[in-house]
């Protein structure tokens, strides 16, 4: 009888699961279902059935070079999580392992400029970008996007880095490890799962960023952000190029999430049982 | 063999310096058809100019307008054409943002370009920007629910004329609704249709000494008509319909009436994208007989910020693409009613464009009844049909379109609009030291 009880609410459990995940994904699904119709069939209402026709991704491709903007999104998504990570690193251990009655704060702080609203320095920014000459440049938008992340870096790598026992990282210094080689070669590796976790999630936000990538470049630095943003149209109905465009900058990260979700999931509940 | 190597060096040496003297313009641009089209096109220019490479930057309207903003009031450089409108243009000339266009080239014939046009886009006589595509706006009917309502569309209808119309063509039952007008809060979306509508109406925004006018009886009469006419004729859900929203209302059938910009007139008729492309007919946009009528007028206009380095090169663009050259060009690629409409009178007196484009006249007939420069019934201090060409519009318009938004939503009255308006009006003109 219990047996019976619990494969009906696993049942259950896993119909709302998925009904869950539907009315998520939902959004995106359409979006891929619109790209493959005609401009016509796109605004003729609701219909989960395209005609199949590649039009659109043509047009797009023609109308603006994917490539350009993709080559720009993997460098600047990758670029600013490497870099992020090689800062957040100590200070997420430094916090983590020899905390002091500030640390709290410092950590608070750091998430503080999270809840500014980022057009309220759009002009400072801006200004220091044109001044150092990094207006419309790769290497400017990586660090700006490396500064963005890093509070939720530093943060999700300090709660990571709380879940490992000190005495190990003791152990290691009475054996003579110095700070880096304790960093490098006994923390990093505990800490893999955790490490990845935030790479691929910062990957992720770097990669949507849409404020920053879209305001600081015009052409050369300009990534899949800034390529979508140019087939939005206020004057006319181009819903399926709109969509095949999104398609394109959203299907890597997708494809990239796909394969690392378990990863990803195993990172983000690490030490949630605690 | 030295010969050779002599020649193959001079060469590559002539190859690098000319690589080197190639001068590349960045053009920030919106993602219209006309625009679009554009960039297909510019092989003819860069044949012509091998000198000049172009670089392209298109961007969302919004994001657009505040990414260049952005740029030319910090002096950033960052692009040598912009694409801006009616609205900037006299704000930023007078910041000296803008560089006049006074080489456009002796057969560019500026005094083609159509008066009203012109008007807005120059200060003190001298031109800042040159016309891409220009726009009023229009009623769009169907000529087949006219008739079976039993009434026929003057050229120039008034507003108790579109109200009946309205009425009589709504049928809730086949979803057709009897008008569709602009909901969604913006001041460029539903206060560039009711700043243009309160004209008519006899409203204005400010009176010559700055003071709002919301409180006046006019303001109330336009919002009461406009409110109450879409209550009982307009679409489900207008408050939050924009033009694209009332385009795809409009190509399917679901409208009687829409009345906005021109340019959809070439997509209402298209019979690729629209159902009723051969039952649409123009008129003149509304009045009420004080001599206004409720139409706005617009121009996307290629600008040379003041801060750009090649300010030769980026002229000798602007000049191409806004030329009679440019509008054969296109016709001979994509006939004649894909040329950028509104822009030169020599267009309109072209019989061939006349016959592509059945909407040609109705289109510079209602350019030609917007004059920025006297918008309103009563005197302004300000220029600008469908906005007011002060930098604090921008954000005064779009929280006044906020207000009346949620009044056609229901969530507010229209006294508790109009009041709101006048407050949040008031406090901006104080704040701006327009009022003393």
């Amino acid at each position: 009888m219990a047996r019976a009880v619990t494969t009906q609410h696993k049942t259950i459990a896993t119909a709302a699961a998925w009904i869950v995940a539907l009315l998520i994904f939902f959004p995106i699904l359409y979006t891929i279902i619109t790209s493959f119709k005609s401009e016509q069939e796109a605004i003729q209402g609701f219909n989960l059935i395209p005609s199949g026709t590649f039009e659109s991704y043509s047009e797009v491709q023609q109308q603006s070079g994917y490539f350009k903007f993709f080559f720009n999104s993997v460098l600047l998504s990758v670029g600013s999580t490497v870099l992020a990570l090689i800062v957040a690193i100590p200070a997420a251990w430094s916090m983590a392992f020899s905390p002091t009655k500030r640390t709290k704060d410092i950590l608070m702080w750091m998430l503080s400029t999270k809840m500014m609203p980022a057009v309220a320095v759009l002009f400072p920014i801006y200004l220091i970008f044109r001044d150092s000459g990094l207006l419309d440049s790769r290497i400017g938008l990586t660090v700006m996007l490396m500064l963005i992340n890093l509070p939720i870096v530093v943060w999700m790598l300090y709660t990571y880095f709380r879940e490992i026992p000190g005495e190990i990282l003791e152990a290691a210094r009475m054996d003579g490890a110095s700070l880096w080689n304790e960093i490098i070669y006994v923390l990093t590796p505990m800490a893999v799962p955790g490490i990845a976790s935030t790479m691929l999630l910062n990957i992720i936000l770097a990669w949507n960023e849409a404020f920053w990538t879209i305001r600081l470049t015009t052409t050369n630095a300009a990534p899949l952000t800034a390529f979508i943003s140019s087939f939005s149209s206020p004057q006319g109905l181009f819903w399926a190029k709109l969509s095949a465009a999104s398609t394109l900058a959203i299907a890597p990260i997708l494809i990239m999430g796909w394969f690392s979700q378990k990863q990803l999931v195993r990172g983000l509940t690490f030490g949630a049982v605690k | 063999m030295k010969l050779h190597t002599l020649t193959l060096g001079l060469l590559s040496a002539s190859a690098l310096a000319f690589a080197a003297h190639a001068e590349s313009i960045t053009i920030a641009t919106v993602n219209n058809g006309d625009m679009v089209r554009m960039q297909k096109l510019t092989d003819d220019f860069t044949k012509a100019n091998p000198d000049i490479q172009l670089n392209w930057v298109t961007l969302e309207e919004n994001v657009l307008r505040e990414r260049v903003t952005t740029d030319i009031a910090t002096k950033g450089g960052q692009y040598d054409v912009m694409t801006i409108g009616t609205y900037e243009v006299p704000i930023w000339a007078k910041q000296n943002w803008l560089l006049p266009l006074d080489k456009l080239g002796a057969d560019y014939d500026v005094k083609d370009i159509i008066p009203a046009i012109a008007g807005g886009l120059s200060v003190d006589g001298k031109l800042y920007a040159a016309p891409f595509y220009g726009e009023s706006s229009f009623v769009m009917y169907r000529k087949d629910l006219m008739e079976k309502a039993g009434l026929k569309m003057p050229d120039a209808p008034t507003w108790d004329f579109i109200k009946q119309a309205a009425d009589k063509m709504t049928d809730r039952a086949n979803g057709v609704n009897g008008v569709c007008l602009r909901g969604k809060a913006g001041w460029g979306e539903n206060m560039a249709f009711l700043t243009a509508m309160s004209n008519s109406f006899g409203a204005r925004w400010f009176d010559e000494n700055w003071k709002p006018q919301f409180d006046q009886p006019e303001w109330k009469k336009t919002l009461q008509f406009y409110v109450d006419l879409m209550k009982a004729d307009g679409p489900e859900g207008a408050s939050s319909n924009g033009f694209n929203e009332n385009l795809a209302l409009f190509q399917q059938g679901k409208c009687g009436m829409w009345i906005d910009a021109t340019v959809a007139a070439s997509f209402v008729s298209d019979p690729k994208a629209s159902k009723v492309a051969d039952k649409v007919g123009y008129a003149l946009a509304p009045d009420n007989g004080l001599g206004k009528r409720g139409n706005w007028l617009w121009a996307w206009s290629l600008a040379i910020p003041a801060g750009t380095q090649k300010a030769d090169a980026a002229e000798k663009f602007v000049s191409w693409a806004t030329s009679k050259h440019y509008a054969e060009l296109v016709a001979s690629k994509e006939g004649w009613a894909n040329v950028p409409p509104g822009t030169r009178s020599s267009l309109y007196a072209n019989p061939e464009y006349q016959k592509a484009a059945p909407f040609a006249k109705m289109t510079l007939d209602s350019i030609n009844a917007a004059d920025p420069t006297h918008p309103t019934v009563k005197p302004v201090p300000y220029v600008g049909v469908q906005f007011v060409a002060i930098p604090e519009f921008q954000g005064l318009g779009t929280t006044v379109g906020q207000l009346f938004s949620a009044a056609l939503a229901g969530q507010s009255s229209v006294d508790d609009a109009l009041k709101q308006a006048q407050d949040a009006a008031t406090a901006a003109m104080t704040e701006g030291g327009y009022i003393k």
